[in-house]
């Protein structure tokens, strides 16, 4: 265990010194998060009944979105684990006394979780002082809060363990950029990163709702804006809970198998 | 102890003529071609040896080397390392060998080398005491004490190498696999690099496996060496059966690889 730590804590550290990615990054989601919001806006002006969450929630649910997006982005892979399968670094990484999943794993959690806390605070701090309805609401209790922290951890770790399938994927392919492609633009749709998923039409949003890309960002955003609570929340839960497991029991399936007919690429 | 019997390894590959037309043929139909990399290979080296591996590219020392540190899976043959079969007992395996890839880095590329050391430390459970010891004396040894707090992208190629030696020596292995250690190395470097292992297999007795094509590097470290062309082991003994009256070894060398036709 405690060198899967040591493994977080270097990466962690290394995150944290890309200071201009980390106030560029401020920048591209403040002003993404405000477009957004407009749009919303003339949606909600509208018809605001017509609209499953109030214009508050939606409000909270794209600055949270915003803030924590490192956490949940499918598309911030990590390039150093393509390329050390591509051009055969991963040899060093085989010559280690380690589980390659359990350290990929702790890497690019350490990874989100580094560029996470480097951007969420400037952003959490402006919104919550704009003004009603367009800044971050509080929380709807502080049950709830704490709901939106476990889910938020769960819903990283759903996040990390889809991107562990793809990395082990790419143990069995030559490239893995095709793949990746399918699989960002998948997690985008479903996961409710475009649009929130309570947006779809109901039958569709059920079907959705079981798919493992709802337990990713969908579950914690919404229970902060109150939009999920009670019964249905309960069984989001246990759903996310699932597919976690599910997730990294099939990823642990696969480096099994990859280490098994491993080829180091390269001389 | 390290005995290799009948090892073997192919490799699919797959192939096409260049131009347009065969990568259009190509899509519906591939061509694979088999390479045997290596083609019944059998060695035994003792505890304490430094043994040269040698051979043209594309010879298989390379494979060799993948074999013998774990991570490839040759399809016939047996292969024990310390009574271990390297690839199916990889993570204990690995846990007693150091490797150094020339043409690769096992430096986290951002961070200061003293990082990537320090995670070393953690991954193969080095007590402090004789991670303190080790490197106190690899620094010393290599010349690191200036190095260690620069990030891994800005040393140069010989300082990083150097770095990379002493990261494959931290938790004190038996045994070390040195794939090109000296690739693009100055003269300096070069000669650190080689009193370094010269050093460590005298006073250590760390058994050292040398692939390289300096030849310098061979006449000055080891006294036995493995020759392998086309996957097969050519030759095992002394470099001074090639040299045999020749006045450079790369000559001799050259002259061995075109009557093998290699």
């Amino acid at each position: 265990m405690k060198k899967y730590i040591a493994f977080f804590r270097l990466r962690f550290s290394m995150g944290l010194q890309y200071r201009t990615a980390a106030f560029a990054g401020i920048i591209t989601q403040f002003a993404w998060a405000s477009m957004e919001i407009l749009m919303f806006r003339a949606f909600y002006q509208a018809d605001a009944d017509s609209f499953p969450m109030t214009f508050e929630a939606t409000c909270a649910y794209v600055w949270m979105q915003q803030a924590f997006l490192a956490l949940f982005m499918a598309w911030m892979m990590e390039n150093e684990i393509f390329d050390s399968i591509v051009n055969g670094n991963i040899a060093y990484e085989l010559c280690r006394p380690i589980n390659i999943y359990n350290m990929w794993f702790s890497r690019s959690l350490a990874n989100r979780i580094a560029k996470a806390v480097l951007r969420c605070f400037p952003i959490l701090l402006v919104a919550a002082f704009l003004p009603a309805p367009y800044g971050l609401m509080l929380p709807a209790s502080p049950a709830a809060f704490c709901l939106f922290l476990f889910t938020l951890l769960a819903g990283v770790g759903v996040t990390v363990a889809f991107c562990m399938l793809i990395y082990m994927v790419s143990f069995f392919t030559i490239s893995p950029a095709g793949i990746r492609m399918v699989a960002v633009s998948v997690v985008e749709f479903f996961s409710g990163a475009t649009i929130p998923l309570p947006f779809f039409p109901e039958r569709l949003r059920r079907i959705f709702e079981l798919l493992p890309f709802a337990s990713m960002q969908n579950i914690p955003l919404r229970i902060y804006s109150g939009d999920l609570s009670g019964e249905p929340m309960r069984r989001a839960i246990l759903i996310q809970v699932f597919w976690l497991l599910t997730l990294i029991g099939i990823g642990k399936l696969l480096d099994a198998a990859a280490m098994k007919k491993i080829t180091v690429q390269g001389g | 102890m390290i005995t290799l019997e009948h090892v073997c390894k192919t490799y699919r590959v797959s192939k096409r003529d260049a131009g347009f037309s065969s990568a259009l043929k190509a899509l519906f139909h591939k061509e694979y071609e088999y390479i045997h990399a290596l083609d019944d290979v059998s060695f035994t080296i003792k505890d304490g040896e430094m043994v040269g591996y040698i051979g043209p590219n594309g010879a298989g020392k390379s494979s060799t080397i993948k074999i013998l540190s774990g991570i490839l899976t040759p399809e016939g043959g047996t292969c024990r390392v310390n009574g271990l079969i390297p690839w199916k007992n990889r993570i204990e395996h690995v846990r007693n060998i150091g490797v150094v890839f020339g043409q690769r880095s096992q430096l986290w590329w951002d961070v200061p080398v003293m990082d990537s050391f320090e995670l070393l430390k953690e991954i193969y459970r080095i007590d402090t005491l004789s991670y303190r010891r080790n490197l106190e004396q690899l620094c010393h040894m290599l010349q690191l004490s200036d190095l260690l707090k620069m990030p891994a992208r800005q040393l140069s190629l010989g300082q990083r190498m150097r770095c990379e030696i002493a990261a494959s020596l931290l938790h004190s292995p038996s045994l070390l696999f040195l794939d090109e250690p000296t690739i693009g190395l100055d003269a300096v470097s070069k000669l650190a690099v080689r009193d370094f292992i010269l050093k460590l297999n005298q006073e250590q007795k760390t058994t050292v496996i040398l692939t390289t094509h300096d030849m310098q590097d061979i006449e000055a470290l080891t006294s036995r060496v493995i020759l392998i062309g086309k996957g097969q082991i050519l030759m095992d003994g002394s470099i001074e059966n090639i040299k045999k009256g020749y006045h450079s070894t790369e000559e001799a060398l050259a002259d061995f690889y075109r009557s093998h036709d290699l």
